[in-house]
């Protein structure tokens, strides 16, 4: 599998980390342990498109959102983190 | 006859008669000639007989001319580089081959085991399933053992591999598998096109079967054209032709596996060069051209030795100018096999008969054989008279109920063409069929990927250069090449008819997969136990299991199937392909990473300089440490380890600890972001100050540890332990890049930046005034407990000084550029002299840390929670950091919880060990009275006795309790008291003084 990755190219494979489901949103802090619950632990498990979390640890440690078909490996998009490289929400 | 090249033609083929090349099989002496395969020598000097077969010992001979080939396997070299199970068709000849034949004793012509054969009836589909069932006990220690001992194939060395391989990297827009007509077309048009073309070969010459059949194209005889293709492809900078290179499998992303067999036509590789090279080839498009594969038909003594593939018959004779018999007899359901009869004829061998399943046979045909003088029968061959001396007479059913007999000592047979659909099945593709040909063709493939010419079904040599010219040319401008492409090459279609033929029903075994020994009778006792699912056939009669992935026989299996269970082909279907399409060494997916490669190691910068100080290594993760420096006298490691803690405790040492994992955390939220990763705060913490910090993860255990120092209002220096060093990392470029991208911070890994040392001991200030520039002020007042800041050394180096303590001693942690590490332990050797400096390893830091009841990796466990470690107090109330909330649930706030206690055995003078269970005092050992274990033990100098820590159910609440420890492993059962988990200093005088 190859992973365009928004800052280094086309990269292989095992530049990469995966971590999973991209969907969940970490809760506010005074949200609940249920939130936190389902945010720690439920955890959709597609057999189709899933956008998902990869870690380029082998090249410019940036945490990426991969859409990704489980079924096929295909990937149809690749995106950065809202913080990765030196930018910053609303700064 | 052996030994003399006797069955050598005098002219043609692709060898070169001026190169002779001497070899042996099974112990005698032998000449080819350069340009030969094993089989092909083999072959010319009248050697039949090169194998016996896997389960009944059946002689077997030569098949195939390629790497389908189910039975000449020999095993190949000798010593540490004998290789068993290689193909006699695809090994290279060279001077002083050595091969020997497998699976017989005391020799390939009089095998003992041959006696299997007259127990044939009961070596049925899933014998060993119905008949070894009882007792279970005896299947390991008796039924296996001897089973693979007469089953079986060639044997493994045994011993190291002494040669290199390689893995390697290739990108290119087109990689196409196979050089025959349809590979050369698509490379000439692609690579015209201007595209980067990777064109993989895996026989030792290009031409694929042109090299066997000939054929004109573009006026030109088949050998010329090839060549004037490998010129101008040759010619072309961006177009890589591999030969001995076979491309086995495809994976996500177009990146296929090819196993390039570098060295292999050498006895031994050239000085520096590897035997074989892995390759990931990436490409934008493939073009799959690697042909069809004929197949057998099954009918009674197919196997004996003699009985040839029709056109590995012609590859022998045409190719290899090897004659595998004098008179032919040719069985065929289709056009193509003819051609063998007309190679025959025109190498002046006679033809005994043609036996044609079908109903018709062309005129041309016909006038050929009254031509040849042979008669042509319409039937079918029922089977062979024949042994280990080969092929002596043919029984043949006459359609209509006659029966005949051919006398020869060659046949050849076609069943028909099976296109090589692995590559384009390896995503679960299943390929279809097509009546036409009676074969399955690819349908559909992997993304990026196209068949073109056999390998898609297209048999005729015009319909596969115009397929293959095709698939190279639309390649090309998928990728947005646009060269001028050319003209494509031309050649005539030969007509293709084929009446499917599977199965002749005879007296006698008929073999459908040669290499595992699986008769047409299997099949149809598969059927009959209710095993008719191809995959229930595949695995019940282990068809198609071999090394060779049945590439001879699994159409021909399922094909039986279909008619014993009434079923059509397609409705049978096909298992699923699965990569790779040729055996590959284990050896070359591991490349250079064996042995003391198989990981990167890691050394400190300290290294070399504690390799010279005796220092014993250990290794943790990919580093080496320093476990303990033995001194001359010393009988023990325990001897070493107790010297240097006490010479820590009571004068001053110093320890490399590069090996922590360290980050440098700079920017406006620095201090904000680390209140978020950490249960404790660090926002508050103050410039020039270091605080000890717990990480959890978001369910609420304990994920790392270590002292974090502000250096600067914007920048703090982050520690993590060893074993966790890229995982931390990892999990703070997560929380900073998705959980908290509105924080103004960055991270920066200074892992390798920095070497640092531990200088612990009463004596450590007196030591580090000898390192630190004067102006440094080292006092208690100066440089306080947890106090950190940039300092200068050796006249204005600039290095970190911490005052932090693992030991629990006066101590402090320095770090100094990397590059400076050696020189550093060096310094503090010297500078340390008048006080007596003593380095020390890991082992005293670990006795240390249990002394002062620190808790570390065995603690730090996955399952424990900060209230475990008796950190709970550290968990603020007044901000939101990660694992806050799941810290809270009920299971991992109980009250009888297994906490971290100090444990020491009643006995004094007794060993403790960890891992022991933790029983209350007459309790039965068991899971229902079982409290917890010892975690970390040592022996204390300082105490004089072995001490350990635990976690124990409620242990803090216990303190002074005597309880067991059970230890059913070493069968030991003692006392011990849980104990505060500070042994040492429990105030902590000694640190802050």
């Amino acid at each position: 599998m190859r992973i365009t990755c928004p800052f280094c190219g086309e990269r292989e494979l095992g530049e990469f980390t995966y971590l999973g489901d991209a969907k969940p949103q970490r809760p506010a802090a005074d949200a609940g342990e249920d939130a936190v619950y389902n945010y720690v632990y439920l955890r959709d498990n597609i057999a189709g498109v899933m956008s998902e979390h990869w870690y380029h640890g082998g090249g410019c440690r940036a945490w990426l959102k991969v859409t990704r078909n489980t079924l096929t490996h295909e990937i149809s998009a690749v995106e950065a983190a809202a913080g990765a490289g030196a930018a910053k929400v609303g700064a | 006859m052996a030994g003399d090249q006797a069955n050598r033609l005098t002219s043609g083929g692709l060898i070169d008669r001026s190169t002779a090349l001497s070899f042996r099989f099974d112990g005698k002496n032998f000449l080819g000639f350069k340009g030969d395969t094993l089989a092909s020598a083999l072959v010319a000097n009248g050697v039949k007989l090169v194998g016996r077969s896997f389960k009944y010992h059946r002689p077997r001979g030569i098949l195939t001319a390629g790497s389908e080939e189910p039975n000449a396997l020999v095993e190949l070299r000798s010593g540490a580089r004998r290789e068993p199970n290689t193909k006699a068709t695809t090994a290279e000849l060279y001077e002083g081959l050595e091969a020997a034949s497998q699976n017989r004793w005391p020799s390939l012509n009089f095998d003992v085991m041959s006696v299997n054969q007259l127990f044939s009836p009961i070596f049925v589909a899933g014998f060993y399933y119905k008949t070894f069932m009882w007792p279970a006990k005896f299947w390991e220690a008796i039924y296996e053992p001897a089973i693979r001992r007469a089953a079986g194939l060639g044997r493994a060395a045994g011993v190291s591999d002494p040669d290199h391989y390689d893995k390697a990297w290739a990108h290119c827009d087109v990689v196409i598998a196979g050089s025959g007509p349809a590979g050369l077309a698509a490379a000439l048009a692609a690579g015209r096109s201007g595209a980067r073309v990777i064109l993989c070969e895996e026989d030792f010459v290009v031409g694929g079967r042109l090299l066997a059949d000939g054929g004109a194209i573009d006026g030109l005889p088949a050998a010329e054209w090839v060549a004037r293709a490998v010129a101008e492809l040759a010619a072309m900078p961006d177009v890589r032709i591999m030969t001995r290179t076979s491309l086995f499998g495809v994976y996500d992303g177009g990146t296929y596996g090819a196993i390039e067999r570098v060295n292999d036509h050498l006895p031994v590789p050239p000085e520096h060069q590897v035997r074989q090279r892995l390759w990931r080839i990436v490409a934008k498009r493939c073009v799959v051209a690697a042909g069809a594969i004929e197949r057998p038909v099954v009918f009674a003594g197919n196997d004996t030795p003699g009985v040839m593939m029709a056109s590995a018959m012609r590859s022998y004779i045409n190719r290899y100018a090897a004659t595998p018999a004098r008179r032919i007899a040719l069985f065929t359901n289709n056009e193509d096999g003819w051609r063998t009869a007309e190679t025959a004829i025109a190498a002046g061998l006679q033809v005994a008969a043609v036996i044609d399943a079908r109903p018709d046979v062309s005129p041309a045909h016909r006038s050929l054989a009254s031509k040849g003088g042979f008669p042509v029968l319409h039937g079918s061959v029922s089977g062979v008279d024949g042994g280990k001396g080969g092929v002596r007479k043919i029984s043949v059913s006459l359609t209509g109920g006659a029966r005949a007999e051919v006398e020869a000592d060659g046949l050849a047979v076609s069943g028909g063409w099976n296109p090589a659909v692995g590559l384009t099945s390896y995503h679960r593709g299943r390929p279809k069929w097509r009546d036409d040909i009676a074969a399955f063709v690819p349908d559909g493939a992997p993304p990026g990927m196209v068949a073109a010419g056999a390998a898609n079904g297209a048999f005729g040599l015009g319909a596969c250069l115009r397929e293959g010219f095709e698939a190279g040319a639309a390649a090309a401008r998928d990728v947005g090449r646009s060269g001028n492409i050319g003209s494509m090459p031309v050649a005539d279609d030969e007509a293709f008819s084929i009446t499917p033929l599977w199965h002749v029903a005879g007296k006698g075994k008929a073999f459908v997969d040669q290499q595992h020994d699986v008769t047409a009778s299997d099949v149809e006792l598969a059927q009959r136990e209710g095993f008719q699912s191809v995959e229930h056939l595949k695995r019940y009669t282990t068809l198609g299991m071999a090394t060779d992935q049945g590439k001879t026989s699994n159409v021909a299996g399922l094909a039986i199937m279909a008619a014993v269970s009434g079923k059509s082909i397609p409705e049978t279907g096909t298992t699923i392909y699965r990569p790779p399409y040729v055996p590959v060494a284990i050896g070359a997916f591991a490349g250079h990473h064996r042995d003391e490669n198989f990981h990167a190691t890691r050394l400190t910068p300290s290294h070399h300089w504690a390799a010279e100080q005796g220092a014993v290594f250990v290794d943790t993760g990919l580093w080496k440490r320093a476990q303990w420096y033995p001194r001359a006298g010393e009988k023990d490691w325990l001897e070493s380890v107790t010297r240097e803690v006490k010479a820590v405790r009571n004068g001053v040492g110093f320890c490399d600890v590069s090996t922590l994992g360290k980050i440098d955390v700079h920017g406006p939220d620095a201090g904000a972001f680390l209140d978020r990763v950490y249960i404790n705060a660090f926002s508050s913490l103050a410039v020039g100050k270091a605080r000890y910090g717990l990480m959890l993860r978001e369910d609420g255990i304990v994920y790392d540890d270590g002292t974090t120092s502000r250096l600067a209002e914007d920048h703090y220096f982050l520690t993590t332990t060893t074993a966790k060093a890229g995982l931390v990392m990892q999990h703070l470029e997560f929380c900073r890049q998705v959980l908290f991208p509105e924080l103004d911070v960055q991270l920066t890994s200074v892992s390798d930046q920095w070497a640092q040392f531990s200088i612990a001991g009463p004596k450590t200030r007196d030591l580090l005034k000898e390192v630190v520039d004067p102006a440094e002020d080292l006092s208690n007042e100066g440089f306080p407990f947890m106090g950190a800041r940039e300092v200068q050394l050796c006249g204005g180096l600039k290095a970190r000084l911490f005052r932090i303590s693992f030991s629990g001693e006066m101590a402090f942690e320095i770090s100094v550029p990397a590059r400076y590490g050696e020189a550093m332990a060096r310094n503090l050797m010297i500078a340390g002299k008048p006080f007596g400096v003593t380095p020390y390893g890991t082992e005293a830091l670990g006795v240390m840390r249990i002394e002062k009841g620190h808790v570390a990796g065995p603690e730090l466990n996955g399952t424990t929670t900060a209230g475990d470690l008796g950190l709970g107090k550290m968990m603020s109330t007044k901000k939101d950091f990660i694992g806050r909330v799941m810290a809270g649930r009920e299971a991992l706030v109980a009250p009888n919880r297994q906490v971290v206690v100090g444990i020491k055995p009643t006995d004094k003078a007794r060993r403790l060990r960890s891992g022991a269970h933790i029983i209350p005092k007459g309790e039965t050992p068991g899971p229902e009275n079982d409290q917890g274990y010892v975690t970390s033990v040592c022996f204390s100098p300082m105490l004089d006795q072995w001490i350990g820590l635990g976690l124990v159910e409620r242990g803090r609440e216990r303190i002074g309790e005597i309880v067991r420890a059970h230890d059913p492993l070493r069968s030991e059962d003692y006392d011990v008291e849980l104990c505060n988990s500070v042994f040492y200093d429990p105030d902590g005088g000694r640190q802050r003084g």
